[in-house]
This record gives C-alpha cells, structure tokens and sequence, in this order.
C-alpha cells in the first residue's frame, strides 16, 4: 500500500500531529509573507491588470502542487484515495464565490492574506481580519434561514477527470498546459497595461515551465494505478490474511457489531438484486459488484468507527469485493463468513438446515427457497442478541484509525 | 461612500513606525513564491492528507469564543454544533494549528525581511480611515462568502484546485469574477 500520506496521528500522537499542522502553517504564512501577499496594494493591482503576482502565484502553487501529487500518485507513492478533496456544493460554492470576490476588491485581502498581513502591522490586515472573523460569526448565525440552499448541488468527491470523461494525467498535463499559457498572457498584460520590463523577469522561468510541462506529460503517460495495480502491492500480505480466515468474521461476531453502539455497522450486499430481494440481513445496502468504486469515496468520508461488512451467498462473490475495498484502502473491511447462507443456518436452523437446502444451489447461490420476497421483514433478518449469545466465536475486528484526510480544508 | 470624500488628498498623518531595524527586502518573484507556496501545499498533502486553510481556523476561534459565552445558544444552532456541541472543543481541528502557524510564520517572515512595519497600505486618494472602513466590511464580506463556500482561497482554490476538485474550480473562477465585476466600481479605492 502507498505509504503516504502518513497516519500522523498514530506516529506523533494527538499533539505531536498539531505541531506538525503548526510547522506546515508557519511555512505557508512565511510564503505567503515573501511572495507580498501581505501589502493588499499588491493584491488589488491584480484586477487592474497592472500586476499579476497574485495570479502567478497562485497558479504557479497549484499546478505545482498538482504535479507533484499527480506524480507520487502514479507512482504509488501516495494513496490519493487519502487525499481530502474539496466535496463540491456546486451553488453555494458560485454565489459564495461571488461574495468573496466583493470582499477581495473592496477589503483588498482574502483570510489567509489578511492574517500575514496583520502579523506584519498592517494594519488595513489587522481590520480586514477583523472583519472577516464577523462575517464568519454573521454566517454561524444566519445560515439557519438557508440551510437547504447551503446543502443543495452536492456532488460528493468529485474531479475533473470525471467531470471531462478523461483520464487523470490528461486533466494534469491539460492544466499545466492552461495555466503556462495563462502566465504568457498575464505577462503581456503585465507589459502593456502595467508598462513593465518583461526582460527583467528571470530567464530561469522558461525552463521550470518546460520542466513542469515534461512531469505533467510523465504524469500523463504513466497514469494512474488500477485497482488491480493496488491490489498487486498487498496481494502477499493479503491473500495470507484471507486464507488464515483473519478477516472472516462468524454471524454471531457481526451480530454483536450490529448492537454495538460505539460502532457504525454498514453491511454491504454484493448479491444479485432477486437474491437481496428474497432474503437480506435488516439494514444491509445493495452493492452491485460493478458499482463498488464509485462508492470509494462515500466509503472513505464516513466516520472513524465505521465497520464494513461484505457479503455473498457464500464467500466468492463477498471475497472479490473485499479485495477491491481493500486495494482502494477503504479501512475496516471484513467478509461475513459463509455469508448469507450460514447467517441463515446459524440464526433460523429449524427453518434453514441441510434438510431444507436446494439440492442443487452452486456455490456463492442461495440455499435457500424463499416462496415469498420478504427482504428483511424475514425473522432472521434481525436475529435477537440474548437469544444467541451462547454463540461462540473469535472476535476479528480489529478497528483501524483512519489514515489521512480528516476533514474539510477549511473545515 | 462617496466619490468625493474619496477623491480628497491622502491625509498625511499615516501612522508609520518601524519595528525592526533590518533593511527591508523586496518580494521574492512571483514564480519562485509560487512553487514554494505549491511545494509547501504537497507536504501538506502528502504528509497528512489535508490541505491548508484559514478561514475554518478563524470560524473555530469565534465558535470557541461563542461557545464560552452561549453555550446554550451554540448548542441549538446545528451549524455551531457540530464544531462546539457538547464536551467538543472547537480549538481541537488541525485547521486552527495551521492557522495560528500562518501569524507566527507570517511574523517570522516579516521580521527577517525587515517588512515589520505599522502601516497602513491603500490607494493613493484614500484616507485611512476609509481604508481601515473598507478593509473591515471588505473582510465581512470575505468571511461570510468563505463560509458559504466551506473554505477560503487557501483551503478551497489552492487545495481544491490542485486535487483537482469540480467545484473548487468553479468556485476559482466566481471569486476572480465577482473581484473583476467590481474592480471598476471602486477604482478609486486602489489607483
């Protein structure tokens, strides 16, 4: 498994992880500082056009950024299914967009800009950052009146290689390509408008843009890893785990989850939807095999306690999916052992029993007749603890902290 | 605001005073400031997971403070809530550490390029009380769209754009429109 980004709580602990947040703020602001976000007039010549720092900066960061995650990514360095990505909220995102861009003329700041700036005396900073923390409060206190608006277009983890239907690296080459020809244009703005010497820009900024055009072009002919590219680097590791049964875990153990309250349960059904809708345990959500990654990323948000429990028939169809979970580095997954068949066999023996099984059912089918589709309204679909807490098992789950993201950028 | 008060001769009591003794350096180019910003913004990535941020880190300071004095109130706003219910402290976010880090590397910077200056930076027809006026309401409207947005230019254009995030590059191109849609309307503030 790509070894970053690190699971810094795990190493440094709950305040050594906040230095390192510290360290990482103190170069930002340094940065910040030396680029001349600081002085707003430097901020504000942006939009007459006259100098274009901020834009340069800017798109240099990111495209920079960009690259490099692009490429640590293709080469299995970092798991970028760990990386937090700004869910999108597609109106709230426009008109706040909007708002801020008022605030950015008028104010001559944004947040970040305007903390560096009253850390240096500034002190049109130190009022614009003042203003800003009573528009943050003004927000905490009227979102309420629109609180269906600030929640509508979401469209979850969403980037633009979906967006465009391309591949990753192309979407990263494409935009390397975009913003090189954006600081082109920004310089001859610079030039007639700003009237400024373009030959006393360094000469070195011809070759970090072929540089950062070649990466991109390297990102872009790499590629991204596959699922089965994942699975190759932990299938040693894995396979032994399954075949030492180390992430089976027995009804009884699942039963035991499901009552758990500390725990958030979610049981994932990779059966066909007439076998679901025959029988399926109460709560359990339908995943069909071919639609697992586009949930990763719903998978990958949900709360640290989350347990997920895959499950088939029998074991095949529940193994598979666990091994695309696990390759795409969902944390806590575990297989239902037997499956459905045996939690019908542990939980509803007078009823489901070698003598009542189809002759017949292959492996990973039901083996059971259902003469009526009652879902989880089925008795067994909801077992009673006490009933069965006799039921002797090895306990398996083990819960994993999560690794990575932990929230919103600006969360 | 009116185009006449704007257009009276700076005032030439500007406060001025300098802190440090170093002689003040120019900025650093706009490109190598820029791929230092960006190499700074992989670690963050690449180390953590998280990118930067700065207005989350100012929204937990005011829930913070809200919540030592209307713990009640914060307690019923389900926004507030999530941050400060209960036994939460708001304080306890990685987004706050970098925050705090932003004034203190800021400072540092500063400090060592000679630029600890009181000053007050504004257009040349601007008084200074007009530009501390414009600069609070300019930040009000700052923080309330940040939040809107669920982040500012650090934690949604910078980290979003270079995860490549839809939303965080629409979100881009509204603050550039909204900034460029005004800039002629307040021209005098800056030139």
């Amino acid at each position: 498994m790509a070894p970053f980004p690190l699971p810094v709580q795990d190493i440094l602990g709950q305040g050594g992880q906040y230095i390192l947040y510290l360290l990482i703020g103190i170069a930002f602001g340094a940065v910040l500082e030396v680029s001349g976000f600081g002085n707003s007039k430097l901020l504000a010549a942006q939009f007459y056009f006259k100098d274009l720092t901020v834009l340069k900066v800017m798109f240099t960061a990111i495209v920079v950024a960009m690259v490099l995650i692009f490429l640590t990514t293709a080469l299995g360095i970092l798991d970028f299914n760990l990386v937090w990505v700004n869910p999108t909220y597609l109106m709230p995102g426009i008109v706040g967009g909007l708002i801020m861009g008022v605030g950015f003329i008028v104010g001559g700041f944004c947040p970040g800009t305007s903390l560096v700036a009253a850390a240096t005396f500034k002190l049109d900073g130190l009022f614009f950052a003042l203003g800003a923390f009573f528009g943050i409060f003004l927000f905490g206190e009227t979102v309420g009146f629109f609180e269906s608006f600030w929640h509508s277009t979401y469209l979850g983890r969403f980037t633009l290689d979906e967006l465009f239907g391309v591949d990753m690296g192309v979407v990263v080459f494409g935009v390397v390509l975009m913003a090189l020809f954006m600081f082109w244009g920004g310089e001859q703005l610079e030039r007639i408008i700003g009237k400024k010497d373009l030959k006393a820009a360094p000469k070195w900024r011809y070759g970090a843009a072929g540089g950062l055009a070649l990466l991109g072009a390297v990102v872009m002919f790499i590629g991204m890893p596959t699922t089965e590219d994942k699975w190759a680097k932990i299938a040693t590791e894995k396979e032994t785990q399954l075949s030492e049964r180390a992430v089976q875990i027995h009804p009884a153990e699942l039963l035991g989850l499901i009552y758990n309250d500390r725990l958030n349960v979610r049981l994932l059904d990779v059966r066909s939807e007439s076998d679901y809708n025959a029988f399926h345990i109460l709560d359990a959500e339908r995943l069909p095999p071919d639609t697992i990654l586009q949930k990763v990323a719903d998978y990958q948000t949900a709360p640290a306690n989350t347990v997920f429990v895959v499950m088939s028939n029998d074991e095949a169809a529940a193994t598979e999916a666990w091994k695309t979970l696990t390759a795409e580095s969902v944390p806590n997954v575990y297989i239902l052992e037997g499956g459905v068949n045996n939690w019908l066999a542990t939980f509803a023996a007078e009823e489901y029993n070698p003598s009542t099984a189809l002759p017949d059912a292959g492996d990973d089918h039901l083996r059971y007749a259902f003469p009526v589709a009652l879902g989880a309204r089925n008795a067994a679909a909801k077992p009673n603890p006490e009933t069965f807490a006799a039921l002797e098992y090895t306990s398996k789950v083990q819960l994993k902290s999560k690794r990575g993201a932990t929230g919103g950028g600006c969360g | 605001m009116t185009t006449q008060t704007l257009k009276r001769p700076a005032q030439s009591s500007d406060i001025r005073i300098t802190l440090t003794k170093r002689a003040t350096r120019p900025y650093v180019n706009a490109y190598t400031g820029g791929i230092l910003l960006g190499i700074v913004l992989f670690l963050a990535f690449f180390l953590t997971g998280n990118g930067l941020g700065a207005s989350g880190g100012m929204n937990r300071v005011i829930v913070w403070i809200e919540d030592a004095f209307v713990p009640w109130h914060v307690d019923r706003t389900p926004y507030l809530l999530d941050m400060a219910g209960g036994s939460k402290n708001p304080l306890d976010s990685w987004v706050v550490f970098v925050g705090v880090g932003v004034v203190i590397g800021g400072f540092i910077s500063g400090w060592f390029n000679g630029r600890l200056k009181v000053e007050t930076n504004r257009g040349p027809r601007v008084p200074v009380r007009w530009r501390w006026l414009l600069a609070f309401i300019g930040g009000a409207f700052m923080g309330y769209g940040a939040r809107m947005a669920r982040g500012c230019t650090s934690g949604q254009a910078l980290s979003g754009g270079a995860t490549l995030s839809v939303g965080s590059w629409v979100f881009m191109f509204a603050v550039f429109a909204g900034a460029y849609a005004l800039a002629y309307f307040v021209r005098k503030a800056w030139n």
